[in-house]
């Protein structure tokens, strides 16, 4: 590590402060909030709040409504981490073995990931649509009746699907750099040690994207919590209750559509929670594993 | 252990950039053959093809037996050694050491017995537990040649290995990487663009230049015989001298002087004279036959460089630095060590007045070269 020398002691804490602000303002200072709002009653229009202590995790927790959206939001994060990882990771392990015309063909790839979530959910949607969709068409070849927004199961598929979409590309551009950061030397040494490209796949590249890999799961699980809500919104919106969302949706339903500020606090704190001992969890016992150049 | 034979190899990129044209070379078994070439000569090309990490445009090369122009570069039965030295950074030295014989599907007392036995060559029992990252270059240079080793391939391929250590581990190593062919025998391909590594090393030198090869010998028959001037002025430190002379009778005008050749002559008329260093002797002014301004001196320590000029032509003369240097001074050489080229081919005139020292070393077990 290199020391640097500064003049002032004052002065790398001024360095540090704009960074320190935006993230006391934008951060910290919400948690706050919604941990001293979890424990409050609040009524809808502003009038005063109660304190109730723990009722309002008490209630989150112990409703089955809550604990079947706490399944999904798992099956659901788990399903779309795994599937945009891995048809990512095979994407570029194709697209890295392509010799001709291999800039347009990544270009193509990486193109879908310029769409903004909303609007990706918009298009989804539109695949799906019952009566133009052509995903549902193809679906009907099979004789399999889809109906998104209607049927919990369809809207499920659907959502992950759109979802994996979306963040394939991502995937797509980190394991394409960190396949590419590979020497070529150590690739030839295995192309000579090992005759089986799978073989060469598993023993050789895949240790050696470990880091990109890690990197992008913890990147990947916080996208399918959190960052699909635009999609989930533009897939239920205004349809029958009776559709799969996650526990992100689920906090923005009771906070701002049911008015109940403290239990969707309440929840969100949860949340929190999880993500924090998610990643402890990574950190600890699967960045082990990873080897660092 | 197996000969290995290039065929009219050529090999040409896609947009018609030819790197390598029509070389051929028969490698016998056990033989150590040195490429070696300014960089873009395409000697690394060449021993790229022959691993089959280069696709051949055209020609034949052979592996003992089979050809093996259209087989995967781990079914060849060839080990590589880079540059870089590509150890693999996630498994251990003793991981790599065995990645190789793992995929073949040896046995586990198999690969025990060879790895141990390479370490102990290498002289690296105790790293077999440690990252190629917690390693030194040379060590890391040692594990690269294990794995290598290990395998007991046909042949092993060097690709510039010592150019990424420093001058004095490179020549250490340099030994070792001979003393541990001659001790395993095993016929090998080692490219490089160091002149003193080739001379060093090889039993045959294969000079590429352009993508063709220039000559093919052994280490003192290619330093004694140079084929062309590009040979001439790439083998040898410092390199031989090329000038511009001509022969009338028999004479050799060279800027001002004129050198007796005796009773027989190479040439008439214009030629390149290759003069080395080492053959051009010193004398105080009026004694040699060449007059010579000196330019500048390099002190080498056993030897002095003497740079300076004989009419228009630049010359250096290698002489011993125990005899101080004379204010002004002349040159002289026997005209039997002089070299003749031909001025527009730039090919080698053998001529019956030139006598070479015999080129092998008395004593000293120098392998035969094969039909070349």
């Amino acid at each position: 590590m290199k020391r640097v020398q500064f003049s002032s002691p004052y002065l790398p804490y001024l360095f540090l402060a704009p960074q320190m602000a935006i993230i006391f303002v934008f951060f910290y200072w919400p948690s706050v909030q919604a941990i001293q709002s979890s424990f409050y009653l609040e009524d809808p229009f502003g009038f005063g709040s109660t304190f109730v202590g723990l009722s309002n995790y008490s209630d989150a927790l112990g409703s089955v409504q809550y604990q079947s959206i706490a399944r999904f939001t798992v099956v659901f994060t788990a399903l779309v981490t795994f599937l945009s990882l891995g048809i990512g990771m095979l994407l570029a392990v194709k697209a890295d073995a392509v010799l001709k015309g291999s800039a347009a063909y990544k270009t193509l790839l990486i193109w879908v990931y310029a769409i903004a979530p909303p609007v990706a959910g918009l298009m989804g949607m539109m695949f799906f649509d019952q009566h133009i969709g052509p995903l549902v068409k193809f679906a009907a070849l099979f004789g399999w009746d889809m109906k998104v927004g209607l049927n919990y199961n369809d809207t499920a598929i659907a959502m992950i699907i759109v979802s994996v979409w979306k963040q394939i590309p991502y995937n797509f551009i980190f394991i394409l750099s960190g396949l590419q950061s590979i020497p070529a030397s150590v690739r030839e040494a295995a192309a000579i040690d090992c005759r089986s490209g799978t073989r060469r796949f598993w023993t050789m590249t895949l240790p050696l994207l470990a880091p990109t890999a890690f990197f992008l799961l913890v990147i990947n699980m916080t996208y399918a919590l959190f960052d699909t809500f635009g999609v989930i919104d533009v897939m239920v919106k205004d349809k029958a209750a009776n559709n799969p969302i996650t526990l992100v949706y689920k906090v923005y339903m009771d906070g701002f559509r049911g008015n109940d500020l403290g239990g969707s606090s309440a929840q969100s704190v949860i949340l929190m929670i999880v993500v924090f001992v998610l990643t402890i969890f990574q950190f600890r016992f699967i960045e082990r594993r990873v080897h660092y150049n | 252990m197996a000969a290995i034979s290039i065929k009219d190899v050529s090999k040409v990129y896609n947009g018609g950039v030819t790197a390598v044209s029509a070389v051929s070379i028969d490698i016998a078994d056990g033989e150590f053959i040195v490429l070696v070439g300014p960089s873009g000569c395409g000697k690394s090309t060449l021993l790229r093809m022959v691993a089959g990490l280069e696709t051949i445009s055209e020609g034949e090369v052979t592996i003992g037996a089979r050809v093996v122009n259209e087989i995967d570069p781990a079914d060849r039965d060839i080990a590589m050694v880079f540059q870089n030295y590509a150890l693999y950074p996630h498994m251990t030295v003793y991981e790599n050491l065995a990645y190789g014989l793992k995929n073949r599907r040896t046995p586990k007392t198999e690969i025990d017995a060879r790895v141990a036995e390479a370490a102990r060559m290498l002289e690296l029992q105790p790293y077999l537990e440690r990252k190629p990252r917690a390693l030194s270059g040379g060590q890391r240079q040692r594990v690269a040649m294990g794995r290598a080793i290990v395998r007991k391939p046909s042949a092993f391929l060097f690709d510039e290995p010592l150019s990424n250590l420093d001058a004095k581990l490179r020549v250490s190593m340099r030994g070792e990487i001979k003393r541990l062919q001659r001790r395993v025998g095993t016929t090998s391909i080692y490219v490089t663009h160091d002149q003193l590594e080739a001379m060093t090393l090889a039993d045959r030198l294969v000079v590429l230049s352009g993508g063709r090869i220039e000559q093919i010998g052994r280490p003192l028959d290619v330093y004694h015989r140079p084929a062309t001037t590009f040979v001439a002025s790439f083998i040898g430190s410092p390199a031989m001298n090329l000038a511009d002379g001509e022969v009338h009778g028999g004479k050799l005008a060279l800027g001002p002087a004129l050198i007796d050749l005796g009773p027989t002559v190479p040439t008439q008329g214009a030629v390149t004279v290759g003069l080395r260093a080492e053959d051009l002797r010193l004398h105080p002014e009026g004694k040699g036959s060449l007059p010579f301004r000196v330019d500048y001196v390099e002190e080498l320590g056993a030897q002095r460089l003497v740079h300076g000029l004989v009419g228009d032509q630049l010359l250096v003369a290698a002489v011993s630095s125990e005899n101080p240097l004379p204010e002004t001074v002349s040159l002289s050489i026997t005209p039997s060590r002089l070299h003749f080229f031909d001025r527009a081919s730039g090919r080698r005139i053998d001529w019956p007045g030139e006598d070479r020292p015999e080129t092998l070393a008395a004593g000293l077990p120098v392998l035969e070269a094969a039909a070349s």
